[in-house]
Parts: structure tokens; C-alpha cells; sequence
């Protein structure tokens, strides 16, 4: 497939904009139930504030998409069988009840709605942030249901692309979270730093089983089946179109076998083990926190585009003369 | 239920592009707008086809044959590209399983093309929208042209008559009987989609002609004609046989 780049900044965007969001609300859990000392709303106010820019970003990254992005309101009407109608509807709803989540915080509109038998007071900030937790989880499923869901698409068809999505935005999200509180709550930074640190070698983990996984597949359609012909040796001798069609430029990424083996490595020391060794670093120089997430985010980039080059679609069969 | 779809016969199909050429110019000249091209007169044209001729070759020279190849939507009993749809631009008639853009619905975010296995879904870089094999909806119904017009354009257009088109649910139609009579095929069945347009194979005539059948046993030349008899002095059947 081709790799667009719109779609590679959507899903790291967002996926950033909900890591962060679900950092700031763990972070508000523990200190619930008084395992980390509380902090300012404002922390969690202007963290939301954060989150949001980022989930905007991916937003507008969204409509370069597509060719009538002016129509891009009647793509929440297929929800019943579409998951990109389902994205369409879970981001600004999250998006919706993050805001609020943020304003409640900024604003101290934050009222205590239940106070449980322990005397543990909940507030409005956490009924909503653990609204908006759903939310994110739900958007996240939604972003990766739109690959998986292609069957015939077989590097994406596995439940190792909806845990990787969720490992892999959940990860810059913490490592934002270490950067955010390295500034503005330098105490807390090693508890952000600690889990973007967790949760980057279970990215690690995941998304090179889906490597290993895409590595030893098979393909299930063939020459013989796409044309139905059973003969071991069939060569394309013409595609119908001597310039080139939408099919020839939409499913090829036109880059090098070299170009692609590259950037394998590269996202993998960008994406993990780079950012691994700058957040163990940064427990002690936090002045590293934010190389950690920018060389995170920018590995993130190349792994986003590898995920799209590396899916062979059966249509290629077709078209071997790309000419 | 009614499901229009071809039948394409490969063993006639001689790869002359009509049925392309055909397509295109209907259904650039319909009421839905042309079909955009780009750089039409410069050394790398491109544009957008409902139907494309490939070929291919099967097997080693001088042991190959030269396969020519249609492919257009395949109209598919269970299409995937139909659900994946965030619109509701992209659906499958009821009446008679013709699979559609609403060209006024699409957002233009090539969701569908990416779930078609067939690649056969082209979109348009001019107008922003998807756009497939119609089977001609605006020219089979249309009650001005002759019965026999009411065809798809690329149908009428084969000289070979190597494109059948009609209703793969009755089992009298013409459709029918070439799939089930001549050993008609779906394209990548792998997939579950149930293509409703079929493919017939290359077939191989020969004429198996033993040489008894050379000469009429029957010949009334023949008939009475004695075979001679061996002279006295010949052997006898008991003396060359062991039995």
C-alpha cells in the first residue's frame, strides 16, 4: 500500500493526544486513592489542553484524506458496519468529554457527585475522566479496526494491529506525560517516566510479534486464483494502461526493496530502543525527556509508514508491470 | 432476487480493447459526469476506467498461450467494499445487485478500494470521487432505446461476443447456462465474496479421429466385397497361432 501521509500523522497524533490524556488520568487515579501526592488542577487542566492540541492536529491531518473533505460530515452515518464511521463519531466525542474533563479541572468546576463508603470523594473530573478513558480505549479500537478488519489486507488482519496501536500510542503519549511534568511538576516525573518506560518495551514487544508474525505469511491469493487460470508459469504481459492508473498508484509504496528493509531497523531503534535508553537517562538528566519523545514520535513516523508499505494488497497481482 | 452480472468468455475474448474504449465512452458522456483523464496527448496519460483489458502469458514459449483478460467490477453478491463505506455513498442494489457510488455521497477516502481484493474501483483525480462499473444502470433500463440496445455498453460492443450479460439467479438465462454448461468461474473464491460476474475458460477444441473411423464401415462399396481367399497352399490359422 502507499503509505498517505495524512493518515501517518492521524494515527500518531491522535494516538498521542489519547496517551497523554490516559497518563494524566492514571495519574489522577493514583492520586485518588492517595498513592502519589495530588496535584494542581491545573497539571491535569493544561495537560488535557495538550492532549487536545494533539487530537486537533491528527483532526486536520484527517481531512487531507480526502478528496471532498467538505462533505466529511455524512461519514458518521455507517456505524453499524463501518469503522471508520465508528472513528468518525468516537474522536469527537472523546475530543468532547476531554475538553470538559480539562475545562472542570481549569475551571474548578469540579464538584464531588459520590463519596464512597471509605469516605473516597468522587469528583466530577473522574466520573468524566473515566468516561473519557472509554472513549480513548474506544477511539483507539476504531483507528486500528479500519486496518484489521481488511481481510484481505493480511498483514493488518490480527489482533496484534489493535494491541499495537494501543501499546504504540499509549507509548508517546507516557513519554509526552514524563516531558509535560518534567516542566511543569518535576516531582512526578519519574512516575510518568517509569510507565512510558513500561509501556514502550510492551510496544517493543508487540509490534515486533507482528514483524515476526507479517515475516512467515503466506500469501492466500495467487496469479492462479486472480485470473483462474491453473498453470504454474504466468507472466503480465500488459496492465490495460500504458501511463499508469489510480491501481498502480494508490497500492504501491514506490520505494526501494533497500529503502524498505531501511527503515525497519530504523524505526525500531527510533520508536523503542532509543527512546528506552533517553527515559532511563532522564530519571536522572530530565533535559533528555523531550529527545526521548521527539526521536519516539519521529520513529513513530517511520513505523507508520512501514505499516502501510509493508501490506501487499491482492489487487497487486493485476498490476506487476508498473510502468 | 435478481443479480445482473457478465459472463466473459476468455476461450473468444481477442483482446481488442472495444469493450474499454466502449465503456468509456458512455459512461464519460452520461448524465453522471465524464470520467476524468489526465494528460490524455502527453507521454504519460492517465484517467479513470470502468474496464480494462490485461494479458497475460501462460506457460513457457513455445508451449504459452496468449490470455487476454477483462476485469471490472465484479458486482460480488457479498461485497466488501460495500460495509467498509463511512457514507453510505457505496451500495448494492436489492433489486438487481448492481453494486453503486453515489458520486454525490462519496467523501472521496478510498476506504472501499483498499477493501476490494479485485482492484476494481478506480478513483477519480479530477472530481474527487470514487467511480466503478455502473453495468450500464442508465442504459439497460432506458425505455427509448430497442430492447436489443438494452445492454451494457461494452457488451454490445465485443465482436467476438465473448461478454454475456443477464440474471445469474435464473437458471434458464443465458448467464446461467454458460456457467453451469461451460464451466464458468468466479475470480479469487479464497476471499468469500461471491463475484457475480463468471469467467469461462480457455478450452481446448480437438478432434479425436481413430483410424477405423477413416474409412465407413458402412461403405455399400464395401459391403459385399470378399476378402480373397488364401491359396492352398498358405498356412492355416492352426499353424501360426499357439493355441
Amino acid at each position: 500500500m502507499k503509505p498517505a501521509f495524512s493518515v501517518i500523522f492521524l494515527t500518531t497524533l491522535l494516538g498521542t493526544g489519547q496517551g497523554l490524556f490516559l497518563a494524566l488520568f492514571t495519574h489522577q487515579s493514583y492520586a485518588l486513592f492517595g498513592l502519589l501526592p495530588p496535584q494542581a488542577d491545573s497539571f491535569y487542566g493544561y495537560g488535557s489542553a495538550l492532549a487536545l492540541l494533539f487530537l486537533a492536529g491528527g483532526l486536520v491531518a484527517s481531512f487531507f484524506h480526502l478528496g471532498r473533505p467538505e462533505r466529511a460530515w455524512r461519514s458518521a452515518a455507517q456505524w453499524r458496519t463501518s469503522w471508520l464511521s465508528r472513528e468518525v463519531i468516537a474522536l469527537p466525542a472523546f475530543m468532547g468529554i476531554l475538553f470538559m474533563y480539562g475545562a472542570s479541572h481549569l475551571s474548578g468546576l469540579d464538584p464531588v457527585l459520590v463519596t464512597l463508603p471509605g469516605g473516597l470523594n468522587i469528583n466530577a473530573t473522574f466520573i468524566l475522566g473515566g468516561i473519557a478513558t472509554a472513549l480513548a480505549f474506544a477511539l483507539f479500537v476504531c483507528t486500528a479496526m479500519i486496518y484489521a478488519c481488511l481481510r484481505f489486507l493480511r498483514e493488518w488482519h490480527s489482533p496484534l494491529t489493535v494491541i499495537n496501536y494501543i501499546l504504540l500510542g499509549s507509548a508517546s503519549g507516557f513519554t509526552l506525560a514524563a516531558v509535560f511534568s518534567g516542566i511543569v511538576a518535576p516531582s512526578q516525573t519519574n512516575f510518568f517516566g517509569g510507565w512510558a518506560i513500561i509501556i514502550t518495551l510492551l510496544a517493543f514487544a508487540g509490534r515486533s510479534a507482528s514483524l515476526l508474525r507479517n515475516a512467515r505469511l503466506k500469501p492466500k491469493s495467487t496469479m492462479q486464483t486472480a485470473i483462474g487460470i491453473k498453470h504454474p508459469h504466468i507472466v503480465q504481459m500488459s496492465q490495460g494502461a500504458m501511463g499508469g492508473s489510480f491501481n498502480t498508484r494508490e497500492f504501491f509504496h514506490a520505494k526501494s526493496a533497500t529503502f524498505l528493509r531501511a527503515i525497519k531497523p530504523t524505526f525500531l531503534l527510533l520508536a523503542f530502543v532509543i527512546p528506552l535508553v533517553l527515559l532511563a537517562l532522564g530519571m536522572f538528566t530530565p533535559a533528555l525527556l523531550g529527545v526521548a519523545f521527539i526521536l519516539q514520535y519521529i520513529g513513530l513516523l517511520a513505523e507508520r509508514w512501514f505499516f502501510f508499505a509493508e501490506a501487499k494488497h491482492p489487487q497487486n497481482l493485476y498490476y506487476q508491470w508498473r510502468s | 432476487m435478481t443479480q445482473l452480472a457478465l459472463v466473459i468468455d476468455l476461450n473468444v475474448c481477442v483482446g481488442c480493447h472495444a469493450c474499454v474504449t466502449s465503456c468509456k465512452e458512455w459512461n464519460t458522456s452520461g448524465s453522471a459526469g465524464p470520467l476524468c483523464d489526465e494528460r490524455p496527448y502527453q507521454a504519460d496519460p492517465t484517467g479513470t476506467f470502468f474496464n480494462r483489458v490485461q494479458t497475460f502469458e501462460v506457460g513457457h514459449y513455445p508451449h504459452s498461450e496468449t490470455l487476454h483478460f477483462p476485469k471490472s467490477c465484479l458486482h460480488c453478491e457479498d461485497p466488501p467494499c460495500v460495509p467498509v463505506c463511512p457514507t453510505g455513498a457505496s451500495y448494492k442494489r436489492e433489486e438487481d445487485g448492481i453494486v453503486l457510488v453515489d458520486y454525490d455521497k462519496c467523501i472521496g477516502c478510498k476506504y472501499c478500494t483498499w477493501a476490494c481484493p479485485y482492484g476494481a474501483r478506480e478513483f477519480d483525480e479530477k472530481q474527487k470521487v470514487m467511480k466503478k462499473c455502473t453495468l450500464c444502470v442508465d442504459r439497460i433500463y432506458d425505455q427509448s432505446l430497442a430492447e436489443i440496445d438494452r445492454k451494457p455498453s461494452c457488451v454490445k460492443a465485443c465482436p467476438t461476443s465473448a461478454r454475456l450479460f443477464g440474471d445469474i439467479h435464473d437458471p434458464e438465462s443465458a448467464v446461467s447456462q454458460a456457467i453451469r454448461e461451460d464451466g464458468g468461474y468466479a475470480l479469487m473464491p479464497e476471499w468469500g465474496t461471491h463475484p457475480a460476474n463468471h469467467y469461462l475458460p480457455r478450452r481446448k477444441t480437438k478432434l479425436n479421429i481413430h483410424n477405423d473411423e477413416l474409412e465407413r464401415a458402412d461403405n455399400p462399396l464395401k459391403v459385399d466385397g470378399q476378402l480373397p481367399k488364401p491359396g492352398k497352399g498358405e498356412p492355416s490359422m492352426d499353424d501360426v497361432s499357439a493355441w
